[in-house]
């Protein structure tokens, strides 16, 4: 199962490999057993504490994250506001929390939308190939044929352009864009790793048995897809988290005054001069999470990579 | 033949990116013209609703437009007071955005290339660990926030480079690299990691193989077996994923521009997003996303080149 040069081959084509299957587990790291190892729980740890965090925002003893002190305009950390304040004297603990929910949302719910199209599509092509596959895989293709980036960029401006549109609208637009991006690439993740387990005796055995198969795809397949799916699903949550602060430099991500990490870093890029702690505090906090995500998408693939050897 | 299926596939995929990017301006809501001219008079409105067909079929549309993209008319800017081709400065602002990526793209090779070989033959060691630790906190580096850093804190604090605008290499091409520097760096950053890692787990692989320990038992230096004997087939791995990256870089490129002031296409696309000028963003997309094909169309021709197999696999 291990892929070997052999495989390899196969998928050279440059239009049927996602880039983010670049970003390689360190395999040098060998887990034994079944353990995650330490590092994944302290990862696993950091995002659970951030969610609380921007699950509990609204109870938390936080100033409002719109609410201005005039004496803390640009200013540093500060006894009650360990962050310091923004630009116009917001507080930016406040802010990077509530910014936590915009941000999990559009990391968590972009790739749930993807994952439920893409994974759905890639499920069926790999199963069924032939005609399914005939169709489907060219029309992901083609999503593929636009740098993601771009391909974003483009749904997220139009669909964001109208009169009217506010916070709450532009962040379902945000995740959508993001989400409508994910699809083929978590799509092709599913469909390869589905071609290949389909192929298992098991698979044969249930067809043998008479298994319907929509109870083979979901019973004896999906399971042993599930952690290659969740492993790209993790890299694809911090990818997305991080092109959401890519679209709020060009001024169309969460909109503003709905804070996200990515807009409080396109907005505090004015103030370098003055209180670069406004980037610094939240890039540190953006660029922890995206490797924790990192990581633990490493950790799911190193522990599963070691069971799909041993059967 | 199978050049022929290539380019056939190549045209379909075209045709149907631009067929997307024309699909921008119908999945604007409300009226196009409010959005392109809001202070615009019913009468301008009108005109430029001639002007873009707006009241026809989105077939007759789609094939005019296509028919000025591929003349090269790539739509105006559209003001209350004049409108301004957008392929005027589209020719400017391409060789800025390619040059860009080419420099980060080298940089990362500089770096990546050696310590993916260095890192494969000492495998497990110190070195080894430390790079990967490494390499694995630069994916994780959001490339605007780089960018912010290394531009307040090499830039403005130190002084070292410039930290926004551009100067071209033909005028003054000491002053284009003042400029280049920190854009480059900021985009090859993410990029040597992934170079780095791939190149050495390929290379772990060729060290195991036969012709390493012959190449070995004849008594050669490291140092050539490594970079003569081992790293030649890895270069088909690199050049996969360089051609994989393009799209990864395409993006990154448009987004330090932006940070940087650099007069590329992410410059542009940001201006035009700004001023909400959908035309003028559908003709930049369309051009990025046909480059980005074309580059891939390259790459994949160039396997065929250098690997005989691929050939072989596609016949049968």
């Amino acid at each position: 199962m291990q892929t070997n040069r052999d495989t390899s081959i196969a998928h050279l084509d440059p239009s049927s490999l996602p880039t983010i299957e670049a970003i390689e587990a360190p395999s040098s790291h060998t887990v034994r057993g079944d353990r995650l190892g330490t590092a994944a729980w302290v990862a696993i740890a950091w995002i659970a504490f951030l969610a609380l965090l921007a699950i509990l925002a609204p109870v938390l003893p936080i100033p409002d994250p719109n609410q201005s002190f005039v004496a803390l305009a640009r200013k540093g950390p500060a006894a009650g506001h360990w962050f310091g304040g923004d630009a116009i004297g917001r507080d930016l603990l406040s802010r990077i929390i509530w910014g936590t929910r915009s941000s999990f949302i559009v990391g968590f719910g972009a790739v749930a939308f993807g994952l439920l199209i893409g994974g759905m599509l890639g499920l069926m092509t790999g199963f069924f190939r032939g005609k399914v596959d005939g169709f489907i895989t060219p029309l992901m293709n083609v999503l593929l044929a636009i740098p993601q980036f771009v391909l974003a960029l483009s749904l997220v401006t139009v669909l964001a352009s109208g009169a009217g549109v506010n916070s709450t609208r532009r962040l379902a637009v945000v995740v959508l864009g993001l989400g409508i991006v994910s699809i083929p690439l978590l799509g092709r993740i599913t469909r390869a790793n589905t071609l290949a387990w389909s192929e298992r005796e098991f698979v044969l055995a249930a067809k043998a048995m008479g298994a319907k198969n929509g109870r083979i795809m979901v019973r004896e397949v999906l399971p042993n897809v599930m952690p290659a799916m969740l492993s790209i699903s993790l890299l694809g949550v911090g990818i997305a988290i991080v092109a959401e602060g890519g679209l709020s430099l060009f001024g169309v991500g969460v909109q503003l005054p709905m804070p996200s990490w990515g807009n409080i870093i396109a907005e505090g890029r004015g103030q370098m001069r003055n209180s670069p702690h406004i980037v610094i505090f939240t890039s540190l906090i953006l660029f922890l999470t995206v490797m924790a995500l990192n990581f633990l998408g490493d950790a799911v693939n190193r522990r599963f990579g070691v069971r799909e050897s041993v059967l | 033949m199978f050049i022929l299926k290539k380019f056939g596939q190549l045209l379909v995929t075209v045709i149907l990116v631009t067929l997307f990017a024309s699909l921008l301006l119908e999945l604007l809501p409300g009226d196009p013209t409010e959005v392109l001219i809001p202070s615009g008079s019913d009468q301008q409105r009108e005109e430029l609703r001639q002007e873009l067909k707006l009241d026809q079929s989105f077939a007759v549309r789609y094939s005019t437009w296509l028919g000025n993209f591929a003349t090269g008319d790539m739509g105006n800017y559209y003001t209350v007071s004049s409108d301004r081709p957008v392929s005027d400065r589209l020719w400017q602002s391409l060789p800025v955005s390619l040059l860009l990526m080419f420099y980060a793209q080298m940089l990362a090779l500089f770096f990546a290339i050696p310590l993916g070989v260095i890192t494969a033959y000492r495998k497990g060691t110190w070195l080894d660990r430390t790079s990967n630790t490494a390499a694995f906190a630069m994916l994780a580096i959001p490339n605007f926030a780089l960018g912010f850093l290394l531009q307040y804190y090499l830039g403005v604090k130190l002084g070292w480079f410039k930290t926004s605008g551009y100067a071209s290499p033909n005028e003054s091409p000491i002053e284009h690299l003042q400029y280049m520097i920190l854009p480059t760096i900021t985009l090859a950053v993410g990029q040597i990691a992934i170079y780095m890692r791939l190149l050495r787990s390929d290379m772990i692989a060729t060290l195991q193989q036969d012709f390493i320990l012959m190449a070995k038992a004849k008594g050669l230096k490291s140092k050539r077996i490594l970079f003569r004997h081992a790293l030649r087939p890895s270069s088909l791995t690199l050049l996969t994923v360089a051609g994989l990256n393009i799209g990864t870089l395409i993006g990154g490129a448009l987004i330090v521009e932006v940070v940087f002031a650099l007069p590329g296409m992410g410059l542009m696309l940001f201006e035009a997003i700004g001023r909400r000028q959908i035309v003028a963003f559908q003709s930049m997309v369309a051009v990025i996303a046909i480059l980005y094909i074309l580059v891939n169309f390259a790459v994949d021709l160039l396997y065929t080149v250098l690997d005989p197999r691929i050939r072989n696999a596609n016949k049968s």
